[in-house]
C-alpha cells in the first residue's frame, strides 16, 4: 500500500487546463452553464453503431488524468437511461440500427446527440452500401458533429462542451 | 515443393515479407487430406475466404491459408458456378466453422458440414444474395434498399434445474465495441457462453473490389483502429508480394518500429484497464499516463496518435530525422523503469492478484486446437511468434537481425495474459532502441505498380496476434479480392472456454485481459 500511495503522490495532478482556445474565464461561464443546464454533471452513453474502434481509443483517453472529463463532472455511464448525451462513432451499420434505435428511445428526454469522428459525420471511408447505414443523421437526429479520424480527445472535449451550450 | 507427402504442388512467393508458398488443391479430398496432415504436424488453420472467379476462371474458389512450421501455405480449391461445396474443415479445426459461415454470408460457397447458421449475415439483405459476387454490382449505394428485417438466431440452449440465460448486448456497458455474448449460468456460474457477431459488419470487403492500390491502404487502416499499422503492413506485404516490389529497407526498419509502438500502447491501456476491471484505479490512471506520453510523440513525430495511413504499399509515408530518432529512444529509456515498478505494485497487490490468478484458463492444448497465435497463445506456453526464429523458420526483416524472444508464460489465466504483456512491453522497447539506433539510411517509400491477375498474401505479428491480408488484382490491376484476417476470429471461440466455470462477474476480466477485435472479424 505504502509503495502505491508514494507513487501517486508522485506522479501528481496531470490535468491540464480545459481546451484552448477560449479563455478560463469562458470555461468557468460554461462550466457554470453546464450546471445551470444540467443540475451538477452531464452523463453520455456512448455508443459504437460500426465503428473501427479507433474513436473508441480516443473516448477512452478522455478519462485519463490528462483530460480528466470526470474531474469536470461528465461521466460515461452504463445505460441510455441514465444518459443526457448519446455519443455515437461509426458509419451506422445494418446490423446496429436497430439497437441504436433502441438506445434513442430509451435515453430519457431532453437528449443530445453527439457524432463523433468521420464515419459518424459522413458515412467516412465506408459510406453507405447494402451493409451500412452512413452517417449517425441517416437514423436518429443528431446535433452536433466531430469529425477526425479519429478525432483527438481534445475536439471531443471541445464538441461535447459545444454540444451542452446549445 | 511438397509438405508432408501431399500431392499439392507448392510455389515460394516472392518478396521480402513472412514466408509463404502458393498452392493449388485439385479437389476437396486433396484439401481435406492436406488440413488433416497439417492438423497431425501440430499446424493451424490462419484463416479461411472465399473468392468470386467466375468472370477468369468460370467458377468460385477457396483459400485457405495454413501455418506451417517454417511459414504459410496458402491453398485454394476451385469450385464450381453451379455448385460450389466443399468439405468441412471445422471438424479437424474448429475455428474453421465461424470462417466457413462467413465466407457462405458473403460469397455463398458452402461447406458440407453440419453448422449452417449465418454468421455476418443478420437480416439487412436476403439469403440468396451474396454481397461479394461479381453480379451484385459494386458501386457504393448498392443494396441499400434491402429492408432491415430482425433476425433470430439459434443459440445452444442448456437446461436443468436453476439454469437460467443472461443476454449481453449488442452495446455493452462499457466504450467498448457491440458484439452478444449469451451465457447459461446456475447461480454465478458461468454453464456456457455463445457469442454472436457481426453487429459492426459494414461491408468492408465489398468495398476493396475494384479499388485501387492507395484506396486499399486507407481502407485497410480502418479494419481494426489499434491494430491499424499491423494491417496496414500486412496489405503492404500482399501488395508488394503481388507487384514484386521489394521496400527499401529504411521503410522496412520504420514499420517494425510502429508496429512495436503500437504494441506497447495497446498493452498499456489493457494493462491499465485490467487493474481497473479489479478495482484498482490506480492502475488505469498511471497506465492511461504513459499511454498518453506515448501516443503524444506519435503525434508529434508521426502526425497522428495512431499512426494512421504512414505504412503505405512500397514503403512508409513518413521518415523520421536525428533528432526525432533520439526522442523515440529518450522515451524507451523513461517508459522502462515506469512501467517495472507499476508491475511490482501489480505482482505485489494482494486483491489485485487474487482476481488475476487461476481466473479465464485456456490450456496449451486448447491454444493449439483452436488455432490460436499472439498473445493469447504465448499466455498458454506456446512458443509462437513470428518476429522470432524458430526450428525451421526464419522472421522477415527487420525482425531476423533483431534476435527477438518471444514472452511466454504456461499458466494461461489472466495473471498469465498480463505477464506476457509486461515482458513484451520491455521486449519492444528493446527492439524499438535497436531499429531507431541502427534504421539504414536511404529511400523510404517506391511505387509497386499493379500486375495484373497477381497475387499474394501479407502477414504480420501485430500486438494480439498474427494479422493476414490476402488479396489479388483483376486483370485491369485494380483490386479483385482483398480478405483481411484479424486473430480475433481464432481467439473469440478461445474466450467461450475460457470463462467456463468462473463466475460471471470475471468475465470482463477475462474478456479484458484477451480485448479482442470485433471490427476487426465483423468486417
Amino acid at each position: 500500500m505504502i509503495p502505491l500511495l508514494k507513487r501517486i503522490l508522485r506522479t501528481g495532478i496531470l490535468t491540464e487546463p480545459p481546451p484552448a482556445p477560449q479563455p478560463a474565464a469562458e470555461i468557468e461561464r460554461l462550466h457554470d452553464e453546464i450546471l445551470a443546464i444540467l443540475g451538477r454533471a452531464l452523463t453520455i452513453r456512448e455508443v459504437d453503431a460500426g465503428s473501427c474502434n479507433g474513436c473508441e481509443l480516443e473516448i477512452h483517453a478522455l478519462n485519463n488524468p490528462y483530460y480528466n472529463i470526470e474531474g469536470r463532472g461528465i461521466k460515461f455511464v452504463a445505460s441510455p437511461r441514465h444518459a443526457d448525451m448519446l455519443l455515437v462513432t461509426g458509419p451506422v451499420t445494418k446490423n446496429m440500427e436497430n439497437a441504436l434505435r433502441i438506445a434513442y428511445d430509451c435515453t430519457p428526454d431532453p437528449k443530445l446527440v453527439v457524432a463523433a469522428g468521420d464515419c459518424a459525420c459522413s458515412g467516412g471511408v465506408f459510406g453507405e452500401s447494402y451493409a451500412s447505414c452512413g452517417r449517425v443523421d441517416n437514423v436518429i437526429a443528431v446535433d452536433l458533429t466531430i469529425p477526425g479520424c479519429p478525432p483527438t480527445p481534445l475536439a471531443l472535449m471541445q464538441g461535447i462542451l459545444a454540444a451542452v451550450r446549445r | 515443393m511438397q509438405f508432408y507427402d501431399e500431392p499439392i504442388e507448392f510455389e515460394p512467393q516472392p518478396g521480402v515479407s513472412a514466408p509463404v508458398w502458393h498452392g493449388r488443391a485439385a479437389s476437396g479430398g486433396q484439401l481435406w487430406n492436406f488440413t488433416t496432415a497439417v492438423f497431425r504436424a501440430d499446424g493451424r488453420l490462419a484463416a479461411l475466404w472465399g473468392s468470386d472467379e467466375r468472370q477468369r476462371r468460370g467458377g468460385f474458389r477457396l483459400h485457405v491459408v495454413f501455418g506451417l512450421d517454417m511459414g504459410h501455405a496458402w491453398v485454394s480449391l476451385d469450385l464450381p458456378a453451379d455448385h460450389p461445396v466443399y468439405p468441412d474443415l471445422a471438424g479437424i479445426f474448429p475455428a474453421a466453422n465461424r470462417m466457413q459461415r462467413a465466407a457462405y454470408d458473403m460469397v455463398g460457397i458452402a461447406s458440407d458440414g453440419p453448422d449452417q447458421r449465418p454468421w455476418l449475415r443478420h437480416g439487412a439483405w436476403p439469403a440468396d444474395w451474396y454481397p461479394l459476387r461479381h453480379d451484385t454490382r459494386h458501386e457504393a449505394g448498392v443494396g441499400v434498399g434491402f429492408p432491415n428485417l430482425p433476425s433470430d438466431y439459434d443459440f445452444v440452449k442448456v437446461g436443468g434445474d436453476g439454469a437460467h440465460e443472461i443476454p449481453v448486448g449488442p452495446i455493452h456497458a462499457g466504450i467498448i465495441e457491440p458484439g452478444h455474448f449469451r451465457f447459461s449460468v446456475v447461480g454465478e456460474k458461468v454453464l456456457r457462453l455463445e457469442q454472436r457477431m457481426g453487429y459492426l459488419h459494414k461491408g468492408v470487403e465489398k468495398l476493396f473490389i475494384g479499388a485501387d492500390i492507395a484506396a486499399g491502404a486507407r481502407l485497410v487502416g480502418r479494419i481494426s483502429g489499434d491494430s491499424t499499422c499491423a494491417y496496414a503492413w500486412a496489405y503492404a506485404g500482399a501488395v508488394e508480394a503481388a507487384c514484386s516490389a521489394t521496400p527499401p529497407p529504411r521503410a522496412l526498419g520504420l514499420r517494425a518500429l510502429m508496429v512495436e509502438r503500437e504494441r506497447v500502447a495497446n498493452h498499456l491501456g489493457d494493462l491499465g484497464a485490467l487493474g481497473n476491471d479489479a478495482a484498482l484505479a490506480f492502475g488505469l490512471t498511471q497506465f492511461m499516463r504513459l499511454k498518453e506520453d506515448w501516443l503524444r510523440l506519435n503525434a508529434r513525430l508521426f502526425g497522428h496518435r495512431f499512426m494512421m495511413d504512414c505504412i503505405v504499399p512500397g514503403g512508409v509515408a513518413i521518415d523520421l530525422d536525428a533528432q526525432a530518432l533520439d526522442a523515440v529512444v529518450e522515451q524507451c529509456y523513461a517508459l522502462a523503469p515506469e512501467v517495472k515498478a507499476l508491475r511490482t505494485l501489480y505482482d505485489e497487490h494482494a486483491g489485485l492478484q487474487d482476481r488475476f490468478l487461476t481466473t479465464g484458463i485456456i490450456s496449451a492444448d486448447l491454444a493449439r486446437e483452436l488455432s490460436l497465435t499472439g498473445m493469447a497463445a504465448r499466455a498458454t506456453g506456446v512458443l509462437l511468434d513470428g518476429r522470432a526464429y524458430r526450428q525451421g523458420y526464419t522472421p522477415p526483416p527487420p525482425y531476423a537481425a533483431l534476435g527477438v524472444r518471444p514472452a511466454t508464460d504456461d499458466r494461461g489465466d489472466v495473471a498469465a495474459r498480463a505477464a506476457v504483456r509486461f515482458d513484451e512491453i520491455a521486449e519492444s522497447l528493446r527492439l524499438i532502441r535497436e531499429l531507431a539506433v541502427a534504421l539504414p539510411a536511404g529511400a523510404t517509400r517506391i511505387e509497386p505498380a499493379p500486375v495484373a491477375g497477381a497475387s499474394g498474401l501479407g502477414v504480420v505479428e501485430g500486438w494480439r496476434g498474427e494479422v493476414l491480408v490476402g488479396l489479388s488484382f483483376d486483370a485491369a490491376g485494380k483490386l479483385a479480392r482483398v480478405h483481411p484476417h484479424d486473430p480475433s476470429w481464432q481467439t473469440w471461440p478461445a474466450v467461450e472456454h475460457a470463462v467456463l466455470n468462473d463466475i460471471v462477474p470475471d468475465f470482463p476480466l477475462i474478456n479484458k485481459s484477451f480485448n479482442l477485435s470485433y471490427s476487426g472479424v465483423d468486417l
